[in-house]
């Protein structure tokens, strides 16, 4: 008797949940040479919406956590990841049509920037920060802390690296994450949520959306509780009228960038979701 | 706000009942009463839960329920500067914009009325001329485990300090152990407390907390029993028991105000409090108030919400429809 295989639903995952897009609406998700691999879930502004609830309830938490802590949690990922090393090998060999050789080396590719930033959690406060110098008695320190809410426009181009190197920055700092996948490539995506899901990532730190940008970017970018906006993958969009919707609530903006050097591990993308802030605080009681 | 004439509430009551408020009488009338059909009473709630309101209609929903809030703070670490400030709210909404409606009333412990009073000015008054009641919770709130003395004081102190609406809470104890009697005669007194020297008196709520009743059955009889008693409105829960106001309880309370409406004329008001956070659920009991006892109740004499953190996301899903997008936490005030 033949064996019947078992397909995946491929789904949302909003508040540590994988739902279904509140709107019902899928999409199909085609190899390159047009044969069918899964449907996605095409999310809504109201599944964005949502995700923006649970990302913000969990701002406090994340934030909050020690620098140490998030390193670890972050590495953890890596290490699951690496347990996945296979699955995601294939998801990407099938999505984008592309060698075995190819695609583990995105996924290597992928854990070893995990890793990266993940060092980076409890050292980027050296860095980015300062003890300023003062004519006076007291110090004066200036310390970088997160933005609150990061909305991500993953690369188009990539199921899982691009969307890593836009993810992972935004963690390190303490903020929280709603992702617009790759609309072509999506399944990595779900399949990296099921990791984040089972590892010590607290439920609403990241949250993925797959379906269109085009539609979902809008209302990302005009939402008044998100504190910026990732549009790294955003270049095939209207990206300045999102800039310029973005612009009235004050979030900060990184804007897309294209080619194999999308979202090259930096600093500067961690520090991009940070603000500065400077206390002063006394040397000494007299 | 004017209660309604004890004497002539004390007659009707007499004649619904057939005879004297003893318990013996009272149960014989309440275990008269119907039995519940839970199952067909939870599937009507969920399907009034499903209508779909939008655009115009949500717009007019969203003012009409901020108008029906009694904005409330009942915490033991309540302040005076605490109570001016859910006033200052309860005015003006939304800064942002004036178009916004006032709340119906804020709800405070009795000792907090003065200020509360004090920091409404001229805008105190009846929630129909666009004025903000006070209402005071009383007879020891939320237990309701003091002496029959001490919940009258309690009622009179709030009523003197200017509150114009009282809300009760019954003695679930004696009402669960069957003491029909006692609960009923509690109510009538405390209705009598509530009288004002000009002859006007504080409208009476009470409280059944219903999740603390345990039945629908009981939270019939308790709805029967305060109407019977002379409550000018039902309230669901005090906020301080979980579950507090559910949709299938609130629905059961509105239909005996429809049948008391029906037999008597008399209309009485229903507020749910308690755990009703979102737009989305208050516009369900909206539904569910204008299917059932029908849309003249949805005005602040007939109908209320009990509630505190409400009002802001009514507030930024009016934000969402004012500016065609999202609104934030940051954009409303900290409670």
């Amino acid at each position: 008797m033949t064996r019947l295989a078992v397909p995946k639903t491929y789904k949302l995952y909003i508040g540590g949940a994988f739902p279904r897009s509140e709107s019902g609406r899928t999409y199909e998700v085609v190899a390159a040479d047009g044969a069918f691999l899964a449907n996605a879930a095409k999310a809504s502004r109201k599944d964005a919406r949502d995700a923006i609830v649970a990302a913000r309830a969990a701002v406090a938490g994340w934030s909050g956590a020690t620098a140490y802590n998030r390193g670890q949690v972050l590495y953890r990922i890596a290490e699951l990841l690496e347990g996945r090393r296979a699955q995601f090998v294939a998801e990407i060999e099938e999505v984008e049509s592309v060698s075995r050789a190819v695609a583990s080396a995105q996924v290597d590719e992928s854990i070893d920037r995990w890793v990266w930033y993940a060092g980076w959690a409890d050292k980027f406060a050296q860095v980015a920060g300062n003890a300023n110098p003062v004519a006076g008695p007291y110090f004066n320190i200036s310390v970088p802390e997160p933005t609150g809410v990061v909305a991500i426009i993953a690369p188009q181009d990539s199921s899982l690296l691009g969307l890593v190197s836009a993810i992972a920055p935004a963690l390190v700092a303490g903020n929280s994450v709603v992702v617009v996948a790759s609309e072509r490539f999506p399944l990595s995506a779900i399949s990296l949520a099921e990791v984040l899901a089972t590892s010590d990532v607290p439920k609403g730190v990241v949250n993925v959306l797959t379906g269109s940008p085009a539609e979902i970017a809008p209302w990302l970018a005009s939402h008044s509780d998100v504190n910026a906006i990732d549009l790294v993958g955003a270049g095939a969009l209207d990206w300045i009228s999102l800039e310029v919707d973005a612009a009235d609530t004050l979030k900060r903006v990184l804007r897309p960038e294209s080619g194999p050097d999308a979202a090259a591990p930096a600093l500067g993308r961690i520090t991009a979701f940070t603000e500065t802030k400077t206390v002063w605080h006394t040397k000494s009681l007299l | 706000m004017s209660g309604t004439s004890l004497v002539a509430a004390r007659e009707r009551a007499l004649a619904v009942l057939g005879g004297e408020p003893d318990d013996a009488t009272l149960r014989r009338y309440l275990h008269g009463i119907p039995g519940i059909d839970a199952v067909g009473l939870e599937q009507r709630a969920a399907g009034l839960g499903t209508r779909s309101i939008k655009t115009t209609s949500k717009r007019w929903a969203l003012d009409r329920t901020i108008s029906l809030i009694d904005l409330t703070t009942l915490e033991g670490a309540d302040t005076p500067g605490k109570v001016r400030s859910l006033v200052a709210k309860a005015m003006t909404p939304d800064p942002a914009d004036p178009t916004a409606p006032r709340v119906a009333a804020v709800c405070v412990y009795g000792d907090m009325v003065p200020f509360a009073v004090d920091a409404l000015g001229a805008a105190h008054g009846d929630p129909d001329d666009g004025l903000v009641s006070v209402a005071a919770v009383a007879t020891a709130f939320p237990s309701g485990r003091a002496s029959l003395a001490i919940k009258l004081q309690d009622t009179a102190d709030a009523v003197a300090a200017g509150a114009d609406e009282i809300d009760m809470v019954i003695d679930r104890g004696a009402f669960l152990a069957g003491r029909y009697g006692e609960v009923f005669d509690q109510i009538v007194q405390v209705k009598e407390a509530c009288r004002k020297p000009d002859g006007s008196a504080a409208s009476l709520k009470v409280i059944l907390e219903t999740g603390e009743l345990n039945t629908y059955d009981n939270v019939r009889r308790a709805s029967w029993l305060a109407i019977l008693a002379g409550g000018d409105f039902i309230k669901t829960s005090t906020g301080k028991v979980q579950p507090a106001a559910t949709l299938p309880v609130t629905l059961l309370m509105l239909e005996v105000v429809r049948d008391w409406h029906l037999a008597t004329g008399q209309r009485i008001g229903v507020k749910p409090a308690g755990g009703i956070r979102s737009s989305k659920d208050a516009i369900k009991y909206l539904v569910t108030v204008a299917e059932t006892a029908g849309e003249e109740w949805l005005r602040p004499h007939l109908f209320r919400f009990g509630a505190s953190s409400l009002l802001n996301d009514v507030l930024l899903q009016r934000q969402k429809l004012a500016t065609g997008h999202y609104s934030g936490a940051d954009y409303v005030t900290i409670d």
